[in-house]
Parts: C-alpha cells; sequence; structure tokens
C-alpha cells in the first residue's frame, strides 16, 4: 500500500475494525497489530498512539512488541513484497543465488523499498515449503524450485 | 531411467480430444518448463480414465487424483496448486479422493504411521472422516471410563516423550501440573514450529487437526483445565484457518465446549497465532506472546506446570506430542511402548530436506539408524553423490559426518554424538557443503533470533558469527579455533534459554568432526569444498581455452584479458568471483582452484 494514500481516516478505521474483532483488551495486543498490519501494510506511528490510548498501554510498551516481531512493520512497505525464505534447506539447494539475483534486479537490500513503492525485499523464516526450495512469496503467491535465471520473469508478472 | 515425482496422464479419448484435451497437454508442458518442474514431473496420454463427459480430464500419480473440467487458462493454477504448493485443486477434482501430496509419500516399509496416520487421508474440513477412523473415541472412552490419575498412569507407562525436542516424559509433566491446588488451569500447544527444514507439525495442523484438538481434550481433562490455547507460528496461514474450521466443528459436534458428550467435563480451546518470532518456540516465550508481550524466555523454575499462562500451571506440549496421545489410550500404553528403545518410544515425524533424493516427511520407529533413513527411506542422495553430514535438531542442533550414520535415532544417542533429536528437522548435506560456511550460516540465524535478553546469547552468537565469517573470507587467525571453543562453551553454560545453550552447537559439531576444513580455512587459505568465496581461485585452463573471448565479454569487471584464439587469464585481483565465466564458458576451460 503506498503511502501517499494512507489518510487520517484510514488508520482510524483499522484500528476501529481490529479492536472491536479482538476486544480492547491488552492480551489481544498481538492479534490487533497484525490486523491492523495486515489491513494497513505497516503500523504507522498514529495507529499505534491509537491503540494505545484505547487500550490504555504505553506507547513505549506497544513499540516494544511491534519491533520485536518480523512480521509487523513499523516502516511502510511497497506494493509489492517480496519475502525470500532464508532458512537452511533453500540455502543448501541454491538459495543463496536466488537471494543475490533479487537483489540485484530489484536494486534492494534486505528490508528495503523501491523508491517508487512498488518493491519492499524481506526475508522470512522457514515457510515449511522445503521440498520446493528455494522458495520466495511475492505478496500471497509461492515461487518454488527458483534459480537465479527465473527471478527476471517472476518479478515480471507485477506491475 | 529417469525418476519423476508425479505423472499425468490426460485423457485423449474422441470426446475429451474434441474438447481441447490437446491444447490441455501443450500447456501442461509449457507451464512445466516454466515452472521448472519438467524433470519432477511427467506428462502422458492416456484413454478412458472414466471423466470423459465432464472432460478435458488427467489423472495424477501417485496421489490417484483425478481432475477435469478445466480450460487451458486453468493449467497455471492447477500446475501452481498441485505441484507447487502441494495442495490438491479442489474445483477441479472429480469424485472424493484421498489426499495425498509429494511431501508425504506411501510409507515404505521402515516407516510406522502413527501420527501421520490420517494425514493426506482424511479430508481435514470434515469432522465425520476423522470420526470413521476412530476420531474423539479416545476422549469418549477416558471421560465416561477413566480417572484423570489412571489416564496420567497410562501415559507415563507408554513411555512418550516431549516431541518437541527436550524429551522430558509427557506423564511427568501431566502429573506435576496436575498436582497444583490451583482451581484454573491451562493446557497449551507449542505449534510454533520455527526449526528451518521442520514442517511435520505443519501437516499434521492441516492434515489432521482432530487428533491434535483430542489429544488436548484428554491431556485437559488429566490435569483438570478448562481453557486451552494453541500457539501458532504466522508463516502457517493455512493451519491456522485448518485449526478454526476444526474447532468450529468439534464445538457443534459437542466435543468441545461445555459438559463435552453430557458429562461435567468442560474445555474449549482457541488458536493463537504468532507474529514471526522463532524465539517463541521456546516455552516462557511462547506464553508471554500469548499474553501479547514481547516474545522473551524467563529463567526457570518456576515450570509452567506450576506458574505458566497468567500465572496459573500452564501444561505445554508440542503438537506431535498430544497427536500421540489418543492413539496412546485407544491402542493402549504397551502397544506404543513396544515400538523404539529402552529409553525412547514410539515413532518420530523427520522432515527431510537438502540433498536427499525424496524429501518430504517420515515417520519411523525410534531406534532405527540415520542409514535407514538417509538410504531406504530417503533413497539415498541426489545423483548419488557421497554423503558428507546430516544435520539434526534444527539451528540447535549440530552436524554428524558419515562415521555415525550407523548411530541409532534416539533422544540420548543424539545428544552423545554432539547433536540432538529437536522438532524433527533433517537436512542432508552432500560434499559440495562447506561445513565452516554452513556453520556460519547457521550462526547468522540464531544470532538474527536471539531476543537480546541475556548476555551470552546476544553478545556471544555475534562474536561467533563475525569470527566465522572472518575465516569465510580467508582471514582466520591462529587462535580461532580456540576462541571459538572457548565462545561456545561461555554461550553453552551461560545463557538463559534453549536458544542461547544449544545455539554453539552447529559450531561445536563441525570442530569435531570437520575440524580439518576449518584448519585448511585459517592456515592454508584454502576452501576444501570450493565454496567461500574469498578463498577460491577461478583460473582459466591454457590447453583447453580456445581463446574464444566468451568470458571476457561476459565477465562484468573485465578482469579476463587475452588476445582471440589465445588463451585468456583471469588476474585473480580484479575477479570476484561471480563464476559468470564458468557458466559461459563452452569448453568447460575454466576451474575452480
Amino acid at each position: 500500500m503506498p503511502v501517499d494514500t494512507l489518510n487520517g481516516n484510514k488508520i482510524t478505521e483499522a484500528v476501529n475494525a481490529a479492536i472491536e474483532r479482538h476486544g480492547a483488551s491488552r492480551d489481544e495486543l498481538i492479534p490487533i497489530l497484525n490486523q491492523v498490519n495486515q489491513t494497513l501494510g505497516y503500523l504507522p506511528a498514529d495507529a499505534l498512539n491509537q491503540i494505545s490510548l484505547r487500550l490504555r498501554e504505553p506507547r513505549s510498551s506497544l513499540l516494544g512488541v511491534a519491533s520485536f516481531y518480523h512480521m509487523l512493520s513499523t516502516k511502510p512497505r511497497g506494493r509489492h513484497v517480496i519475502q525470500f525464505c532464508e532458512s537452511a534447506p533453500c540455502h543448501v539447494v541454491g538459495g543463496r543465488e536466488v537471494w543475490e539475483a533479487l537483489q540485484e534486479e530489484l536494486n534492494l537490500a534486505n528490508e528495503e523499498t523501491s523508491p517508487d513503492g512498488k518493491w519492499t525485499l524481506i526475508t522470512t523464516s522457514c515457510l515449511g515449503i522445503c521440498g520446493v526450495g528455494p522458495v520466495i512469496i511475492i505478496d500471497e503467491d509461492v515461487y518454488g524450485n527458483l534459480t537465479a535465471d527465473k527471478v527476471p520473469g517472476v518479478l515480471a508478472r507485477y506491475n | 531411467m529417469k525418476y519423476f515425482r508425479s505423472h499425468i496422464l490426460v485423457c485423449v479419448d474422441p470426446q475429451c480430444l474434441q474438447k481441447g484435451a490437446h491444447e490441455i497437454l501443450d500447456a501442461l508442458q509449457d507451464e512445466l518448463v516454466a515452472e521448472g518442474l519438467i524433470d519432477e514431473v511427467q506428462v502422458l496420454e492416456t484413454s478412458r480414465i472414466g471423466g470423459c463427459a465432464e472432460g478435458p480430464e488427467m489423472m495424477v500419480y501417485p496421489e490417484g487424483v483425478h481432475y477435469v473440467g478445466m480450460t487451458i487458462d486453468d493449467i497455471p493454477y492447477l500446475v501452481e496448486e498441485h505441484f507447487l504448493k502441494g495442495r490438491i485443486a479442489k474445483k477441479f477434482v472429480h469424485t472424493e479422493v484421498t489426499v495425498v501430496d509429494e511431501e508425504l509419500r506411501a510409507p515404505t516399509a521402515k516407516e510406522i504411521r502413527v501420527v501421520l496416520r490420517n494425514c493426506g487421508k482424511i479430508d481435514p474440513e470434515n469432522i465425520e472422516e476423522y470420526i470413521a477412523e476412530d476420531g474423539y473415541a479416545a476422549l469418549a472412552k477416558v471421560i465416561s471410563e477413566m480417572q484423570p490419575d489412571e489416564v496420567i498412569d497410562t501415559v507415563l507407562r507408554s513411555g512418550l516423550r516431549g516431541r518437541g525436542g527436550a524429551g522430558f516424559p509427557t506423564g511427568k509433566k501431566w502429573q506435576l501440573t496436575r498436582a497444583s491446588s490451583e482451581p484454573v488451569k491451562y493446557v497449551v500447544c507449542n505449534a510454533d514450529e520455527g526449526d528451518p527444514g521442520a514442517f511435520m507439525n505443519r501437516r499434521v495442523l492441516e492434515g489432521d487437526p482432530h487428533a491434535l484438538i483430542e489429544g488436548m481434550a484428554i491431556a485437559a481433562y488429566a490435569i483438570g483445565a478448562q481453557q486451552g490455547y494453541i500457539y501458532c507460528r504466522a508463516e502457517y496461514p493455512v493451519a491456522v484457518s485448518t485449526l478454526n474450521i476444526a474447532l468450529r466443528q468439534a464445538r457443534e459436534f459437542g466435543l468441545l465446549g461445555n459438559h463435552i458428550l453430557g458429562t461435567d467435563f468442560s474445555f474449549d480451546l482457541e488458536v493463537r497465532m504468532g507474529a514471526g518470532a522463532f524465539v517463541c518456540g521456546e516455552e516462557t516465550a511462547l506464553i508471554a506472546s500469548i499474553e501479547g508481550r514481547r516474545g522473551e524466555p524467563r529463567p526457570r523454575p518456576p515450570f509452567p506446570s506450576v506458574a505458566g499462562l497468567w500465572g496459573k500451571p500452564t501444561n505445554v506440549n508440542n503438537v506431535e506430542t498430544y497427536t500421540n496421545v489418543p492413539q496412546i489410550i485407544l491402542r493402549g500404553a504397551e502397544w506404543f511402548a513396544s515400538m523404539g528403545t529402552e529409553r525412547s518410544k514410539g515413532t518420530k515425524t523427520f522432515a527431510m530436506a537438502g540433498d536427499v533424493k525424496h524429501a518430504g516427511l517420515i515417520e519411523v520407529p525410534l531406534g532405527i539408524t540415520l542409514r535407514e533413513i538417509v538410504y531406504e527411506v530417503g533413497g539415498g542422495l541426489k545423483d548419488d553423490k557421497p554423503f558428507k553430514a546430516i544435520q539434526i535438531g534444527g539451528p540447535m542442533g549440530g552436524f554428524t559426518p558419515a562415521s555415525i550414520l550407523d548411530l541409532p535415532v534416539d533422544y540420548e544417542s543424539l545428544t552423545k554424538a554432539g547433536t540432538m533429536m529437536g522438532s524433527g528437522g533433517m537436512i542432508v548435506m552432500d560434499d559440495e557443503t562447506c561445513m565452516v560456511d554452513i556453520a556460519r550460516f547457521f550462526m547468522e540465524f540464531t544470532q538474527d533470533e536471539s531476543c537480546g535478553k541475556c548476555t551470552p546469547c546476544r553478545v556471544g552468537t555475534r562474536r561467533l558469527l563475525e569470527i566465522l565469517t572472518r575465516i569465510c573470507e580467508g582471514k582466520g587467525m591462529e587462535g580461532d579455533i580456540e576462541t571459538l571453543e572457548f565462545l561456545c562453551e561461555q554461550i553453552k553454560t551461560n545463557s538463559l534459554c534453549g536458544l542461547g545453550q544449544g545455539a554453539p552447537n552447529p559450531v561445536l559439531s563441525t570442530l569435531q568432526y570437520f575440524r580439518e576444513e576449518y584448519e585448511a580455512h585459517i592456515y592454508e587459505k584454502r576452501c576444501p569444498a570450493k565454496v567461500c568465496k574469498g578463498l577460491i581461485r577461478f583460473e582459466i585452463q591454457p590447453g583447453t581455452c580456445t581463446g574464444c573471448t566468451v568470458c571476457a565479454r561476459n565477465c562484468p569487471v573485465n578482469a579476463i584479458s587475452g588476445e582471440r584464439r589465445q588463451a585468456h587469464q583471469i588476474d585473480p585481483d580484479t575477479c570476484i568471483r561471480c563464476g559468470i565465466c564458468m557458466q559461459v564458458c563452452n569448453f568447460n576451460a575454466i576451474s575452480i582452484n
């Protein structure tokens, strides 16, 4: 989700929906953050503020949780998020070449978002589909048995 | 003979041909080529599958799935679902079929399926299919005929030990939780299967969720809990949705909720999803995460069985542990104890990956040797390359060489050999793997996943990684091996939780079994497996080089020089070891030294 379209209303809507679904309880913090992160693509500072007020929980403690888990991001992400599985089973079947090809093709390093807001490149822990490694996930599409040669073709499917 | 993991038989009867069977065949070929599956999946023509009326149609083996009614536009979806993701593309399935994918083959002679018995056999989204396989019979037996102490006694006698890796006797754990006088207790399932390469639990969660629910309900009855949680990692969205469907159906059937089967026993379950943190597989970190906090471990004791979730006594077991329980109740402790060794009973699931022919899930009786697992169950190494090492137990496990392939797989033997049972990841490596590089790779993982709470793990893993990186870059120094050993010992003894205590294992075990590779890297500045870029040189064999200039034209840094039709040279100082020259050379004139 591009950054510029994120106005205040959208954030409030996302926060309200998440709290309505899970309840305004400190115990539900991770499900709430997960949902907001999923709706908005990341956790903007304003979203954390609002959740903090609603749950009566200090912002610092929210930020502590948000920064602890890999899947929660406090930085904006691109329209398409590429997750590269960096686990050993993918590594031993040629993951490194794929990773290098991805970085080169996109001109991005790990955790970076392209200036045009199209791509974000991140690594992920094992996705459990090791039988078809090396594996990447773009948004929700899985690509297995990848090689460096196939990377440009896969990326070309997205606009 | 060429080996294919799947065969697609496309019907070419007249009726199907009329509906575009040839176009389907072509589209399949193209898609398989595009996805790089053409060497794994064979497409054949056949006749009389029996669904021509709904054609075009095809059969996929070994699963025996009968697909009908697709158009060429559906082929990319079908190929992706079935052959990449390993899921049956339900909307094209002709009749009710058993669901098996390549992750889970038909068992070999050495295998026994207890935990995986229903996976791929039943529809996980239909509780009636589970019930038809004696599902919930154990729960019914327990709550109508057995006292909680009898249940615990049965589990104790079976010899079942924790399948999450540490191997603590399950019955003993239940006893401890039951013994507390606190009225509110919890059962928790650790489904945070984070070990790279381990996906046994995912298959159970996605393929037989009711077996887990039943096992947890039995545990709840035995320890006196009314509420339970399944903590599932966020990387498994399919498992979470399957579990939620299963929970809803179990409630509808009165197998969860108030007054289960009309008795006084009430119990309900909730799925909690993680947000991507490996350390949450540690039980105290997992509990912190369910409570909505940072998933950081805390010192034990007190153990969760005394003070766990929200300070209440909590029984935490792994998916596989709970899944064994209904079978133990139904078939008896003696049956379970008849499998395995003196102190390790029953079966264990493993996920085999790496350079092995049949990667995938297996379930074997404990006590089987590693050799039997790799060669008989796994079919040996890809391309019949020599076996170099096997890594067991995930990132906290160790690497063991060919000399201990005859080791029996049980908790004690593996620990003694410098590795561990762990949750069940197994990575097989051939002789093209550099052990220093792979130890560095594992250290990158643990360093990254260290939660940062305690210093030995946070700083220690970082220092280990720095030294290993230096060695791989060819900057290893005299004394590095000794420093590594000293650091490993310190981290092992002083870390708070299992992550830190286990983190040095990949380094220690490679130092123990592959010390000469470290020495070659440090003292001879040589990588025997020719993997570490800082230690290899690309060289052109003057006798073989024809001077065609292809390599020089493709070199991204212009490190190759030479006249046309004369042997070329690579300038090692400019060369970045990208290997492009080797790929483009048509005469195999470039070698790595």
